[in-house]
C-alpha cells in the first residue's frame, strides 16, 4: 500500500492526476470501518489532513475537512445539531463533513441540511473544478457523481442562510447512532419552507408537496401540520432493514418533519 | 475459634471495606494486559475460516491454494483433530471444526497459522470450501415438533385438577442476547518442547477447558496447562470453548505459539449467546390474588450444539413461576436444536427468559384482580421455610423476598423533569421530541434464582493458603473475569488472618485442582469459602505454632505482646493449607422434575422509571431502582459495581439489544448495529442492599451478581407498558412495537 500526503491542494491535484483510482483519506471514520472489514483493500492511498485548503471556512463555504466538532461550534444551528449527534466525540474530533459526502449513506447526518438549504458540492480536478447541486452530486445509496481523479473541496451554502433552522434525528440509543430517520427544515422570514430527510430512500430527499403547502404561509394551523405530516410520509420511499421497519420509518418521519417545523414557527 | 483477649481495630482490607481493586488503575489507563495483547517470541498468527451459510452440506474442502501462500505454516480441518472430535462440556456433538456438514452460520470450517494477521487472513479466505446448502431449522415451535429438544424437564407439582376463579394468559418472546463482551475471543498457544502445551484462552473455568482440550489435542490432561489469564469481560459466553482448540492444535503441529484474535464480527459468531425464549404462560389465582396454579411451556433456542443448554432449561424450568407461593405447578422445559447461533450460559443462566414472562403475568393478574402488584407480589413472595413452587423444595436458608420488595418501593421515585436537555427526554441528542410529548411509566419486577451449581453436580473449589515472612498467599484456579472476585477472597482471607498483607495467586491446572467456574453467581461463596478454611486452618496452626492467640502482619501476638515474628514462625519454611470445599449435596429431579435440586437461592427487587414518546416509540430509562438481597456485602463498592453494570445488561436487552436473526442469518454482527446502551443510556441507579447472612457463606455473603441484570428486563419493560397501554409482550421493545406494530406484523 502507498500512501502519498500531499501539503496543498495543487500537490494533491497533481497526485490525483497521476493516480486516478486512488483512495481519500479524511477522518478515516468511514473508510477505516471498511478496511477493517477488508471490503476495501486500497493500493494507494492519498491522506487529506495536511490540505490546508480543505480545512477552510469562510462564511458560505465549508471545506470537505471541516470536522464535525468545529460545526458543533459554527454559527448555524441546524448544522451544529446534528453535529452533535455523529458518533462520539472521538468521531467528532476526525471525522468530516467531505467524507460524510464521500460516503453518501442515505443516513449521513449532514445531508439533510446540505439538501434543506440547497447546497452545492464544489469539485476539483487537476485543472478543473465543478459546482453540483447537491442531488446532482448524490445519486444513490453510497454512490456519487466523484469522478476518478476529482476531490470534494467543500460546499457552497447559499448567502442568506435563514436562522429559522432546526434538525432531528431518529435512533435508539441517546447519542452515537445511526439515524433510522434524520430532518432538517430550514424557513426563511416570508414562511418559504424547505425540508429534507434521510435514510428514507436511496438518497437523502426533500418532499415539495410538503415544502409548498407551509410555504406559502405566514401562520401555520394545526390542520395544516396535520396534513404536512401526512404528505411528508406519503412522499418518502422508505425500505425495511434490521434497523427499522418501512412502516415505521414512513410514520416517524411525518412526525419527525412536523416537530422539526414545529421548532422553525415562531411560538 | 481461638479466644479473643485484647479489641484490636479491624484489619485493614477486610470484610466489609470497598478495598479498591489492583487492576482497576491500569484497566482506566490503558497499561493492563489483556489476552489480546500478549505475545510470545517466533509466534505465528491464526485465521479462521468460517462458513457463512446457517446450514449446509460440505461438498469438499481444499486446502492447497491456502497452503501455497508465501508465509502460511499450516491449515488444519477436522481430519487433522488429533484426539477426541467433539467438544463442548458434555463432548459430544460440537465438532472442534466443521464436520460434513455447517450447523450454523459463521461456524468455522478450517484454522491457518501464518507470518502475520494479514496473511494468515488471505490464507483463511483462500481455503477453498465448497457447500450444499440445505433448509435451516430456526423455528422454536417447528424444532419441538421435529423431537429436535436436546432436554425436556416436565415439572408436575400438585393436583392436576386444582382451578382458581381468576385466570390470565399469555405468550412472550424474548430476542437472543449477546453477551458483547467488549475483549473479543484471543487466545496465545505456546508448545512445551515435550509434546505439551500452554494455553492462554478466554475462559471462566480453566480445569472444564482443560478436560476437552486435553481429550481432542490426545494429551495427557498433565501435558495441557490452561493458564488463567487477564479477560475483557465474559457474562458466561467464556464458559464454552472458542478458539482455544484451535491454536492449540496448530501450535503443537508446528512446534510454534501460535496467536489469534477475533475480530468484532467473528466475536459475534465465535461465541455463546443467551437463548432466545418462547413461553406460554397460564397463571390462575383466588380472589384475594393468592396463585392457586401456574402452567407454562418453555421453549429455548440452543443452537446446533448443546453445549449448556442441558443446564440453562433446567433454571428456565425450575425458576418458571420466580420467587412465588404456588402449590400447583405444571410446566415443560424444552431445550431445542436449530441453526440459529449457538446458545450457552449469559448472566441469570437460564432464568431471565422465564422471569419475563412470569413477571408479565403477575401484573397481568394484578390489573385482572383490580390489586396493586406490588401488593400482589408481597402476597405470594417465597421465604425461609416455604417451598419453591416448581420443585417443592423446601427453603432453609433466609430468602428476603418480602424485603427485597419493600426496600425497593421504600426507595423515593425521581422527580418529575420539565426541563429542556435533550439528554434529558427520549431521542436524547436526536431532538426528537418536545417534553409536552412524554408519557411517564413505571414498572416493578422481581427475580429469583439459584446460586452455584444445582441438580446433584459434585461442585467444588479448591484453594490453597500460604504464609510466609512476607505474608499470606491465597492460590487458586477460579478466574477472575473482571468481576472483582481477586478483591473478595483476599479480603475474605485477611479477616480471618488478621494479617493485611495478602494476596492472590491465580494458578494453572498443573498446580492446583479445579476451583469450578467462574459462573452461576458462585465464586464469592465458593472459592471464598475455600479460601477461608484454609486460611482458618493456616491461623490456627500459627498461633499454635507461635503461641499466641492472635496474629497480624508483625507475627502471633499473645495479648499485646508479639510473641513470634512472621519470618521467625516460617523460619522452616511456609505454613500452608490446601483446602476442597464442597457446598452440601443436592438431588436430581425425580421424574416430575421434583427434589431438593438446589444449594441456595438469591432475590432481587427491581422498580423501572421510563419516559416514553409515545409517537415515535423513544424510551428513555430515567432511573432503575433495586432492593437486592446480599446476604452480606464483602466489598459493598463491587456490589454496587454489579448492580450497576448488570442493569444497563438488563436494561439493554429491554430497548435495544436483540442478535436480529434472519432464518439462521445474524443481521447486526457488529457494534454498529448491536446497539449496547452507553454511558448516556444508562440510567440512575438507587440501590438498597438487604443484608440477611446467608448461614454458609463467607462472613455471610450470598453470590449477587446475576440478579441485577435478571429482573431489570421485565421492570423496564413493565414501566413501557405502565406509559403505553400496550400489551409488549416481545423483548426488547422496539419503537415500532410501540407505534406501528412488530417487524413482522402484516402491513
Ligand atoms: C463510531 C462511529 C459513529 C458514527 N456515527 C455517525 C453518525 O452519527 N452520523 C453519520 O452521518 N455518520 C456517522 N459515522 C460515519 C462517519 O463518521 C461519517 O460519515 C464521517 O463524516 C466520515 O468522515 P471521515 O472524514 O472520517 O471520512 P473517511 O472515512 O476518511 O472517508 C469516507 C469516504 O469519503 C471519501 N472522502 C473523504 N474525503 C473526501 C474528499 N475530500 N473528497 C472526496 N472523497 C472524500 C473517502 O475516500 C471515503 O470513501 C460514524 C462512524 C463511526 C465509526
Amino acid at each position: 500500500m502507498q500512501i502519498e500526503r500531499p501539503r496543498d491542494l495543487d500537490e494533491l491535484l497533481a497526485g490525483l492526476d497521476s493516480h486516478p483510482e486512488a483512495t481519500l483519506l479524511a477522518g478515516g471514520t468511514d473508510l477505516m470501518v471498511d478496511v477493517n472489514l477488508s471490503h476495501h483493500r486500497p493500493e494507494t492511498v492519498v491522506a487529506l489532513r495536511r490540505v490546508d485548503d480543505l480545512a477552510t471556512w469562510d462564511d458560505g463555504f465549508i471545506g470537505a475537512g471541516v470536522t464535525y466538532a468545529r460545526m458543533e461550534a459554527g454559527p448555524h444551528p441546524a448544522l451544529a445539531q446534528l453535529a452533535r449527534t455523529v458518533g462520539s466525540p472521538q468521531i467528532r474530533a476526525t471525522g468530516t463533513i467531505g467524507g460524510n459526502l464521500g460516503t453518501a449513506s442515505p443516513a449521513g447526518d449532514t445531508l439533510p441540511f446540505l439538501a434543506a438549504v440547497d447546497a452545492e458540492v464544489v469539485v476539483a480536478s487537476r485543472g478543473d473544478r465543478r459546482r453540483l447541486r447537491w442531488e446532482d452530486f448524490l445519486l444513490g445509496p453510497k454512490h456519487t457523481a466523484l469522478r476518478p481523479g476529482e476531490v470534494i473541496v467543500g460546499v457552497q451554502l447559499p448567502e442568506r442562510l435563514p436562522q429559522r433552522q432546526a434538525f432531528a434525528k431518529i435512533g435508539v440509543r441517546q447519542a452515537m447512532v445511526i439515524a433510522t430517520v434524520n430532518c432538517c427544515v430550514v424557513r426563511d422570514e416570508d414562511g418559504k419552507t424547505r425540508i429534507a430527510l434521510g435514510a428514507v430512500g436511496p438518497t437523502v430527499v426533500r418532499t415539495p408537496a410538503a415544502e409548498e403547502l407551509v410555504s406559502s404561509q405566514q401562520q401555520v394551523s394545526a390542520t395544516m401540520l396535520d396534513e404536512f405530516q401526512r404528505l411528508v410520509s406519503d412522499d418518502v420511499t422508505p425500505i425495511t432493514d434490521h434497523r427499522a421497519t418501512e412502516r415505521y420509518r414512513r410514520h416517524a418521519a411525518g412526525v419527525l418533519a412536523r416537530r422539526t417545523l414545529e421548532r422553525c414557527l415562531p411560538r | 475459634m481461638s479466644e479473643v483477649t485484647v479489641s484490636r481495630p479491624p484489619v485493614r482490607g477486610g470484610v466489609g471495606e470497598s478495598v479498591q481493586r489492583p487492576d482497576g488503575i491500569p484497566k482506566v489507563t490503558g497499561r493492563f494486559e489483556f489476552l489480546g495483547d500478549m505475545h510470545a517470541e517466533g509466534m505465528l498468527w491464526g485465521a479462521t475460516r468460517r462458513a457463512w451459510v446457517p446450514h449446509a452440506r460440505i461438498e469438499r474442502i481444499d486446502t492447497t491454494p491456502a497452503l501455497a501462500l508465501p508465509g502460511v505454516h499450516a491449515v488444519l480441518t477436522q481430519d487433522d483433530v488429533p484426539g477426541h472430535r467433539y467438544q463442548g462440556q458434555a463432548l459430544t456433538d460440537q465438532p472442534v471444526l466443521a464436520e460434513e456438514r455447517v450447523r450454523y452460520w459463521g461456524e468455522a470450517v478450517a484454522v491457518v497459522a501464518a507470518d502475520d494477521p494479514e496473511t494468515a487472513r488471505r490464507a483463511a479466505e483462500a481455503v477453498v470450501v465448497e457447500l450444499e446448502e440445505l433448509e435451516p431449522l430456526t423455528d422454536l415451535e417447528l424444532a419441538r415438533d421435529r423431537g429436535e429438544v436436546f432436554r425436556h424437564i416436565p415439572v408436575r407439582r400438585g393436583d392436576p385438577d386444582a382451578h382458581g376463579e381468576v385466570v390470565v394468559e399469555g405468550t412472550y418472546v424474548t430476542a437472543t442476547q449477546d453477551p458483547a463482551a467488549l475483549g473479543t475471543e484471543a487466545g496465545l498457544a505456546i508448545p512445551d518442547g515435550q509434546g505439551g502445551v500452554d494455553l492462554w484462552g478466554p475462559t471462566q473455568w480453566t480445569h472444564v477447558d482443560l478436560t476437552q482440550l486435553a481429550a481432542c489435542l490426545a494429551l495427557d490432561p498433565g501435558q495441557v496447562r490452561v493458564q488463567p489469564c487477564r479477560i475483557g469481560g465474559a457474562f458466561g459466553s467464556r464458559e464454552d470453548l472458542s478458539l482455544q482448540t484451535h491454536i492449540a492444535m496448530l501450535a503443537l503441529r508446528l512446534d510454534r505459539p501460535v496467536k489469534m484474535v477475533y475480530d468484532r464480527t467473528e466475536s459475534f459468531v465465535g461465541h455463546v449467546k443467551r437463548h432466545a425464549g418462547l413461553m406460554h404462560y397460564r397463571h390462575e389465582a383466588d380472589r384475594d390474588g393468592h396463585l392457586v396454579r401456574v402452567d407454562a411451556q418453555i421453549l429455548l433456542d440452543g443452537g446446533p450444539y448443546q453445549l449448556t443448554s442441558q443446564a440453562v432449561i433446567a433454571n428456565s424450568t425450575f425458576f418458571a413461576v420466580g420467587p412465588y407461593r404456588c402449590d400447583n405447578v405444571f410446566v415443560d422445559g424444552y431445550a431445542l436444536r436449530t441453526n440459529n447461533p449457538p446458545s450457552g450460559a449469559m448472566r441469570g443462566f437460564g432464568a431471565n427468559q422465564p422471569c419475563f414472562a412470569a413477571e408479565a403475568q403477575m401484573d397481568r393478574l394484578a390489573d385482572e384482580l383490580g390489586l396493586d402488584p406490588i401488593e400482589l407480589r408481597l402476597r405470594n413472595a417465597i421465604t425461609q421455610g416455604d417451598r419453591l413452587a416448581t420443585t417443592g423444595q423446601l427453603i432453609e436458608h433466609p430468602l428476603p423476598t418480602d424485603e427485597v420488595i419493600r426496600s425497593v418501593t421504600a426507595i423515593p421515585l425521581p422527580e418529575p423533569e420539565d426541563d429542556d436537555e435533550p439528554l434529558h427526554l427520549p431521542g436524547g441528542t436526536g431532538l426528537t421530541t418536545p417534553r409536552d410529548r412524554v408519557v411517564r411509566g413505571i414498572g416493578y419486577a422481581v427475580g429469583l434464582k439459584n446460586l452455584e451449581f444445582s441438580e446433584g453436580f459434585d461442585d467444588f473449589a479448591e484453594a490453597r493458603v500460604e504464609l510466609t515472612a512476607d505474608g499470606a498467599v491465597v492460590h487458586t484456579a477460579a478466574i477472575e473475569v473482571g468481576q472483582g472476585m481477586v478483591t473478595v477472597i483476599a479480603q475474605v482471607v485477611r479477616s480471618v488472618l488478621g494479617m493485611s498483607r495478602v494476596e492472590v495467586a491465580f494458578d494453572h491446572t498443573g498446580q492446583i485442582g479445579s476451583a469450578g467456574s467462574t459462573s452461576a453467581s458462585r465464586q464469592t461463596q465458593m472459592a471464598g469459602n475455600a479460601a477461608l478454611e484454609a486460611a482458618t486452618v493456616v491461623r490456627d496452626k500459627a498461633l499454635e505454632a507461635g503461641g499466641g492467640d492472635h496474629l497480624d502482619d508483625a507475627g502471633v501476638w499473645r495479648g499485646d505482646t508479639l510473641v513470634t515474628s512472621l519470618a521467625a514462625l516460617t523460619a522452616d519454611g511456609p505454613i500452608d493449607h490446601h483446602v476442597r470445599y464442597r457446598h452440601r449435596p443436592t438431588d436430581e429431579p425425580d421424574a416430575d422434575g421434583q427434589g431438593e435440586l438446589h444449594v441456595d437461592f438469591c432475590v432481587a427487587a427491581h422498580r423501572a422509571v421510563v419516559d416514553v414518546d409515545p409517537d415515535l416509540g423513544l424510551v428513555r430509562v430515567v432511573e432503575i431502582a433495586i432492593g437486592q438481597d446480599v446476604g452480606r456485602a464483602i466489598n459493598p463498592q463491587q456490589v454496587h459495581g454489579q448492580i450497576e453494570g448488570g442493569i444497563a445488561q438488563g436494561m439493554g436487552h429491554a430497548v435495544m439489544e436483540e442478535v436480529v436473526l434472519d432464518h439462521g442469518v445474524i443481521r447486526n454482527a457488529s457494534f454498529t448495529d448491536y446497539l449496547l446502551p452507553t454511558t448516556l443510556d444508562a440510567p440512575t441507579v438507587e440501590a438498597a442492599l438487604v443484608e440477611q447472612p446467608s448461614p454458609w457463606g463467607p462472613f455471610g455473603a450470598k453470590g449477587m451478581a446475576e440478579l441485577p441484570t435478571m429482573s431489570a428486563t421485565p421492570a423496564v419493560v413493565a414501566a413501557i407498558r405502565a406509559a403505553t397501554s400496550l400489551p409488549l409482550t416481545r423483548a426488547p421493545v422496539h419503537p415500532e412495537d410501540i407505534v406501528t406494530g412488530p417487524h413482522d406484523a402484516p402491513e
